[in-house]
């Protein structure tokens, strides 16, 4: 099960961590009591050096411990491990023994410390950095091993796709094509109907709560428009899976023509429901950074207030609507839940609603889950659309932050 | 010509008197629709919440029934199913034939039975007495979901099942319970005995290792960024250039991060597959944008004239930061980073990514051990047609909302009760 050794580890390299401190501490505080009359602000030395060595201490023992197991290998002897036992506790050791040499009054522990702190911290905030470099990484890495099997060509304008891979070698009938316009065309449809019910519904909420509710109707409809957002995208594919799909389909039975449950209206609806929340909040932020000075103007000039709303202060905020909108398509492309759970898997190319359409979102899952043979073709593809997804998500981000901040300067 | 002045006046005030009522009318429809907007979001909002209660709260009940067994010991067969069938069969007293034993098995928890009857195995000969659910079937009946009134090709049971049914109900043999096996047992392949103790403890520990990882790294970067990251120069172009890279990745696909997850600990690293380990680093490196994006906002909201009175003093600018300025953004940051857990809890793309979708019937021990996570159960019961997996399904969302709630709800006291202490 699991290897109790890291464990061990960090009790063993815990207890010299107390121990250095302890002892560092005492020793610098028995000094401070020899100075005490000469200085004024000694108490907190003690510690400062307390910590350096702790810290110290600390680095060491988790630096032998790494060494050790990269230089170690997989079946160590007994002789070995002992070394490594004895490193783990002696060089810490002498790490204590150079800091208790060290405490002295001119040694400028708290700085040392400090410092430390600090590159600390700094390696924190480069993890951002670590992940993003390894999602282009590997999607860039995965991906190229699928351009090597099929063209970028073929790929991103080819208009058949079926991603499956023959099972035995000379298999007729299932060499599998990669063409995935088809799986583009499905996501641009699902997430223009659902932009088109989020987009308007999204900014009348922002500007009825903020513009003319009264104070009773906003404490009940910002609460219930904040539950929409917090509700996970897997129970909004469940509703549209069981609730809205089969409504939309019993009614276009009722009217005479046949839906598929699994219809693009279905999931773009629920969609465009899950992604209200997301252009109300921030178009709210928007229509609240337009000048006040602005409305009064209008005002004064005679308007009403929806000609100002729709004149002055729309007209001021549409480049952060507009962003607030880039930033609601990108998240409707990469939603996968509600699509994977509602929408086909099969690939039709159609720009009619009511078809069951599939969305790059859901190919990756169905490319993934199922058998697991790693480097084939289907699994490569999966990354391939990952790829995609991720620099149009990317686009739409940086492009709505420039629209954003570009927006901001004329304000302030 | 006295009227002239005034008749000009009228007709001007006439055009005048269009013009308002158009521009009225054009108000009160804009007004309109924005109210029909809030109505369309919270009509929405109601819908799913009415939908999915309807099909989940009878989840939380199960038909129960007793069974007096004459299992005679001189049986033909050691089949436990076969036995359990001819018992059914004397029970009703009708002649067992090989449709006639499988229709009665699908009344009962076959599996449940069938255990029954082998931990009762040496006291075979007597009348024993069991208490087991009944099938999917039978429960959705009882639940008044199967309409007998429908020719029987249309439904799953035949009119010699409901009929017996209706015998265990006339002679009180049923009793609806509360479904404590909902919480307390694996994933099954029968509705009736499936639970969600794996998905509850997979989340739990997926949830844990995500917090543990990202709450402290979260924090510290949102420090670094916030406190002592260079503010001119090529550093501060980094520090910018950070700034700018941590957005985007707030905005990412939660799916890329399973890609990402699936691309370096699972081929690279070589980590299991369907792990809460695994899990909860692609969670940890999902949250942790987010995390950062509060805890800034929390950072920020302090007045620097706090921080600069402290520097005035003589203190560091480590000691400024951490001595006044984080303890007074600490609610804030606690708040933002509950709900960000919040946000984890629910996640499910990236968990099918790394394989998360197995069929676990084992409590997890460890978070080595495979399991599945509560919004994965989720799909994974939904993905069945019978009503019974869409009842349990529904059942989870409820508990997953319910958990949600109260982690918000908590998030939400825990920042009144604090902010209030700590104001200025």
């Amino acid at each position: 099960m699991i290897d109790p050794a890291p464990f061990y580890m960090i009790v063993i390299v815990a207890a010299l961590m107390v121990g250095a401190y302890r002892m560092v501490h005492g020793r610098a505080a028995r000094m401070v009591a020899e100075f005490r009359t000469e200085t004024t602000l000694p108490d907190a030395q003690p510690r400062h050096h307390a910590r350096l060595a702790a810290a110290l201490v600390g680095l060491a023992g988790v630096a032998i411990y790494l060494i050790g197991l990269a230089a170690r290998g997989g079946d160590p002897t007994l002789a070995e491990d002992a070394v490594w036992l004895a490193a783990i506790v002696l060089g810490p050791a002498a790490v204590t023994g150079l800091c208790l040499a060290n405490v002295r009054p001119d040694f400028a522990a708290r700085a040392r410390v400090e410092y430390m702190a600090e590159t600390g911290l700094m390696a924190l905030a480069l993890v951002a950095l670590l992940t993003t470099v390894g999602i282009v990484g590997s999607l860039v890495f995965e991906a190229s091993l699928f351009f090597r099997n099929v063209s970028v060509l073929d790929f991103l304008f080819g208009t058949h796709w079926s991603p499956q891979t023959p099972i035995r070698a000379g298999q007729a009938g299932q060499s599998g094509a990669f063409g995935a316009v088809p799986v583009f065309a499905g996501t641009f449809l699902v997430t223009l109907i659902a932009m088109v019910v989020a987009a308007p519904v999204g900014l009348m909420v922002a500007i009825y709560l903020s513009e003319y509710a009264s104070s009773r109707t906003r404490a009940v409809a910002k609460p219930a428009i904040e539950v929409l957002a917090g509700i996970p995208s897997v129970v909004y594919g469940f509703f549209a899976l069981i609730s809205v799909g089969p409504l939309i389909r019993d009614a276009a039975d009722w009217l005479g023509f046949g839906v598929s449950a699994q219809s693009a209206l279905a999931v773009g609806l629920v969609m465009g429901v899950m992604i209200i929340p997301l252009v109300s909040s921030l178009s709210d932020d928007v229509i609240r950074a337009v000048p006040q000075s602005l409305r009064n103007s209008s005002t004064a000039l005679g308007a009403t207030r929806s000609e100002t709303l729709k004149r002055v202060v729309f007209r001021s905020a549409l480049p952060g609507i507009i962003g607030a909108f880039l930033l609601a398509i990108s998240r409707a492309i990469g939603e996968t839940m509600i699509v994977v759970m509602a929408a086909s898997r099969a690939a039709t190319l159609t720009g009619n609603p009511f078809d069951a359409v599939t969305t790059v979102t859901v190919q990756i899952v169905a490319l993934l889950t199922g058998d697991q043979v790693f480097d084939s073709p289907r699994t490569l593809a999966a990354f391939a659309l990952g790829l995609v997804l991720f620099v149009i998500t990317l686009l739409l981000n940086i492009g709505a932050l420039a629209v954003v901040n570009r927006y901001r300067v004329r304000f302030e | 010509m006295t009227d002239a002045p005034h008749e000009k006046a009228s007709i001007a005030s006439l055009a005048m008197t269009r013009r308002m009522h158009r521009r009225r009318a054009a108000e009160t429809r804009f007004r309109l629709y924005g109210r029909a907007s809030v109505i369309f979001s919270m009509a929405a909002l109601g819908w799913l919440l009415l939908s999915i209660a309807a099909t989940g709260l009878s989840a939380f009940t199960q038909h129960w029934v007793d069974l007096d067994l004459d299992v005679r010991a001189e049986s033909a067969t050691d089949n436990d199913r076969r036995r359990l069938a001819d018992a059914l069969a004397g029970g009703f007293g009708v002649q067992a034939d090989d449709a006639v034993r499988q229709e009665l098995l699908a009344l009962v928890s076959a599996s449940a039975a069938t255990d029954a009857l082998a931990r009762n195995a040496e006291r075979s000969g007597a009348t024993l007495r069991l208490t087991v659910p009944v099938s999917d079937q039978a429960d959705q009946y009882y639940k008044g979901r199967v309409d007998a009134s429908r020719p029987a090709a249309q439904r799953r049971l035949t009119d010699r099942q409901i009929a017996w049914l209706d015998r265990w109900a006339d002679e009180e043999q049923v009793e609806r319970r509360f479904n404590r096996g909902l919480f307390v047992n694996p994933d099954s392949r029968d509705p009736e005995r499936a639970g969600l103790a794996s998905a509850i403890l997979g989340s739990v520990m997926i949830v844990l290792i995500a917090g543990a990882l990202a709450l402290p790294v979260g924090i510290g970067a949102a420090i670094y960024l916030d406190g002592f990251a260079p503010q001119t120069g090529w550093g501060g172009r980094l520090t910018r250039a950070l700034e700018v890279n941590i957005n985007n990745l707030a905005a990412v696909p939660a799916i890329v991060f399973g890609l990402l997850g699936l691309a370096v600990f699972i081929n690279v690293f070589g980590l299991a597959r369907s792990i809460p380990l695994v899990g909860g680093l692609v969670l940890a490196l999902r949250m942790f944008p987010t995390i950062v994006i509060a805890s800034r906002a929390a950072l920020r909201a302090v007045p620097d004239s706090l921080t600069d009175s402290a520097l005035s003093l003589g203190a560091s600018r480590m000691q400024a930061v951490f001595n006044h300025k984080v303890p007074i953004a600490a609610p804030a940051m606690l708040t933002g980073s509950i709900i960000g857990m919040a946000q984890a809890l629910g996640e499910t793309a990236p968990l099918l990514m790394i394989g998360m979708v197995a069929f676990v019937t084992a409590v997890p021990e460890s978070p080595l051990d495979p399991a599945t996570a509560l919004p994965v159960q989720i799909f994974l019961w939904s993905g069945s047609a019978e009503a019974a997996w869409a009842e349990r399904a529904s059942a989870a969302i409820i508990v997953l909302l319910a958990v949600l709630m109260v982690i918000n709800g908590v998030a939400i006291v825990l920042r009144e009760r604090l902010q209030r202490r700590r104001s200025l």
